[in-house]
């Protein structure tokens, strides 16, 4: 996982509330087996007309928020679904920030687990950066410190898991992580739970 | 008061007896590596898991708590003949090759055993009271029924799953959603669930654990129990769960996978702990009263946006504020409809019964039974998927089959079909559906497709109607 550090870019404002992640990757496309490449994907139906072109108000393919790589989003953004296509069609687009008042839980998790950081903010930092967005301003996120620069120096700090925070930091994989921490914890969990719930393992 | 003595939700003890280790950070939220008891696997979010254990040269820790089905991309017709779309046909041979290479379980198409995941976990007696449930697929908390925690995950997490049985996770806080009174004739589990979505908001209850209790759900058969639980999710709350009773035990009992003999009888003590004590504290609480509650129908694009069956289309001009506005004016939009109208003028194309929320024997039932011999309209197409194998060759024996084919309805073979349109079930731009699905997504059933969400006695009314109809009303 590529490590979160700060990040500096123009932000996408997509203000509307409850974007699931059937609109960020629609459901006809889940036929595809890969990670890697899902980005042409993303937004389908927002970004593309029924003959396959862009359309030109889609706002990542407005000139000033074509680079972006965050992206401000309305209240529940990535509820619904679980598919994790829709973490990595966004950060294929090139997205390693999404910043809302709040996030699909299913979603917000599988954004961690991609290296693509969910901000939550309360809704007067939420405007203000909305604003700072629509404005076309480049943000500074800086995950170190949690905080968000906007263009006038204001300075806006959110809250993240400590965990999360050290894992983005660090670009560390949860796997490898949980192997290295807790193997003997984990095969301790088993003998005792074999012990009072048997039936758990009679297939084994 | 020691800890131990403590009164817990039922949520807190299934977290607690699961917990492999715990940290609480600064702002006092509390996560915990929490050991995973069993894993369904569907053909859509486990190639990337298994493509990533086999690049990390790891194996499956214990093959004995996977099952493995596919049911997202799989066809409702022609299930003698190869699959016909390349992809498809593709992730399907992915997830039998997958599954063979590492020793799981997995049942193929053509067994007796397939079905939707949510509906065949618990006809195997896979789900089991008490225990941590997961799979890559955000309506796994129908299994919530049971007095299982159970919660959908992503792909990153089923591979963590596959090698490490753990998840990290945050503890959820408690919401409990007491049901209480007779529900009127016509008023089923679905109704229930999608006034509570209603009353809670698509966003109301992320972070929480949702416990359904109250007389209501304790009258409630299993399979009603679980489109209560199936839909938690629709209001962002990951699991909902449901304290197991006596008829949780009795419809257990004898299914394959579940415990026998001496560890059945061991296995019932344990689960009879199951349940909030008494004065148990939740962090929230809802009431609703059955007895007030109508037959429900979304108009929107969001679960939440949900109303009786006898109102009108919601006005923008009367919202609240202009957030709330926007939203309703988008939905407004994409669904075709202007404010005012009445729900019951609101002409449909489709009819779809099935899904994980109503595809089990008792949903064809009541689709069945409303349909008192009558026919479709003659310009709907009404499509009946049953859940699984099982469900299908019942409702074959009892006869529902040639009630609903000759209503009008195609009779299909089980799979997700229509609730996720990602095989060739799909509706045209414009095309509109009373659906007995769980998400009236922009898309869902389709490009351009709208979706209007309710029970199978209100689908089946409407596609005698033509229109969204009363299940209530007499014809």
């Amino acid at each position: 996982m590529q490590p979160f550090t700060t990040l500096h870019s123009v932000a996408a404002p997509m203000p509307d509330a409850d974007i699931d992640t059937d609109i960020i990757f629609p459901g006809r496309f889940l036929v595809l087996t890969q990670k890697a490449g899902l980005g042409p994907y993303a937004f389908y139906e927002k970004r593309f007309d029924d003959q396959g072109r862009e359309r030109p108000d889609f706002v990542l393919h407005r000139p000033r928020w074509r680079n972006a790589a965050i992206l401000v989003a309305g209240a529940n953004f990535g509820c619904g679904s679980s598919r994790e296509q829709a973490p990595w069609a966004l950060a294929d687009l090139g997205l390693r920030c999404i910043i809302a008042p709040g996030f699909g839980e299913i979603f917000q998790a599988n954004c961690l687990n991609n290296g693509l950081l969910p901000i939550r903010l309360a809704a007067p930092e939420h405007a203000r950066v909305m604003a700072a967005a629509q404005a076309g301003q480049v943000l500074t996120v800086d995950l170190a410190a949690s905080t968000i620069t906007l263009a006038d120096g204001g300075l806006i700090r959110f809250d993240i898991a400590e965990r999360a925070r050290q894992a983005l930091l660090e670009g560390r994989d949860e796997i490898e992580r949980i192997r290295q921490d807790a193997g003997p914890a984990i095969t301790a969990f088993e003998v005792q739970q074999r012990q009072r719930q048997p039936w758990l393992y009679a297939a084994d | 008061m020691s800890p131990a003595t403590s009164p817990q939700t039922l949520y807190d003890k299934l977290w607690t007896s699961h917990v492999v280790s715990e940290d609480r950070d600064e702002n006092g939220d509390t996560t915990a590596l929490i050991y995973i008891d069993r894993q369904m696997l569907h053909e859509v979010s486990s190639p990337q898991g298994f493509e990533g254990l086999r690049a990390r040269g790891l194996a499956v820790r214990r093959a004995d708590t996977q099952l493995a089905v596919a049911d997202h991309a799989v066809p409702t017709r022609h299930r003698d003949q190869p699959i016909a779309d390349p992809l498809a046909r593709e992730q399907v041979a992915l997830l039998e090759r997958n599954t063979t290479a590492t020793g799981l379980r997995y049942i193929p198409l053509n067994d007796g055993r397939h079905g939707i995941v949510h509906v065949i976990g618990p006809e195997q007696g896979f789900t089991l009271p008490g225990i941590t449930l997961v799979c890559g697929d955000s309506h796994t908390s129908t299994h919530g029924a049971f007095g299982a925690l159970a919660f959908g995950i992503g792909a990153s997490e089923v591979e963590c799953v596959l090698a490490t049985q753990t998840l990290r996770q945050r503890r959820a806080r408690n919401l409990r959603v007491r049901v209480s009174g007779t529900l009127a004739a016509g008023v089923t589990a679905k109704d229930v669930i999608l006034a509570v979505i209603g009353r809670l908001g698509a966003s109301g209850a992320v972070g929480h654990t949702l416990e359904f209790c109250g007389d209501t759900i304790e009258a409630m058969t299993m399979a009603e129990r679980m489109t209560v639980c199936n839909m938690s999710i629709e209001a962002g709350a990951r699991s909902g769960l449901i304290a197991p009773d006596e008829r949780t035990y009795a419809w257990l009992e004898g299914r394959p996978m579940a415990p026998r003999g001496a560890q059945w009888e061991q296995a019932l003590d344990y689960w009879r702990t199951l349940h909030s004590d008494a004065d148990a504290t939740f962090d929230r609480s809802l009431d609703i009263d059955a007895a007030t509650l109508a037959p429900q129908v979304t108009w929107g694009t969001s679960p939440d946006q949900v109303l009786a069956i006898d109102g009108r289309v919601p006005d923008p001009a009367a919202a609240p504020d202009e957030a709330a506005a926007r939203k309703i004016a988008r939905a407004l939009d994409y669904m075709g409809l202007s404010a005012g109208t009445a729900l019951q003028d609101v002409a449909i194309d489709h009819v779809f019964i099935g899904s994980c929320t109503n595809s089990r024997i008792e949903d064809l039932r009541a689709a069945a039974a409303q349909l008192q011999g009558r026919r479709k309209a003659a310009h709907v197409k009404a499509l009946v998927v049953p859940g699984s194998a099982q469900v299908a060759r019942q409702a074959e024996v009892e006869g529902l089959e040639r009630l609903f084919t000759a209503a009008g309805f195609e009779w299909r073979a089980p799979a997700c079909s229509l609730c996720v349109a990602m095989n060739d079930d799909r509706l045209l731009p414009g095309e509109r559906c009373a659906s007995t699905s769980n998400r009236n997504f922009e898309g869902r059933q389709g490009v351009g497709a709208r979706t209007h969400l309710m029970s199978p006695a209100m689908a089946a009314e409407s596609a005698i109607a033509g229109y969204l109809a009363d299940p209530r009303t007499e014809a």
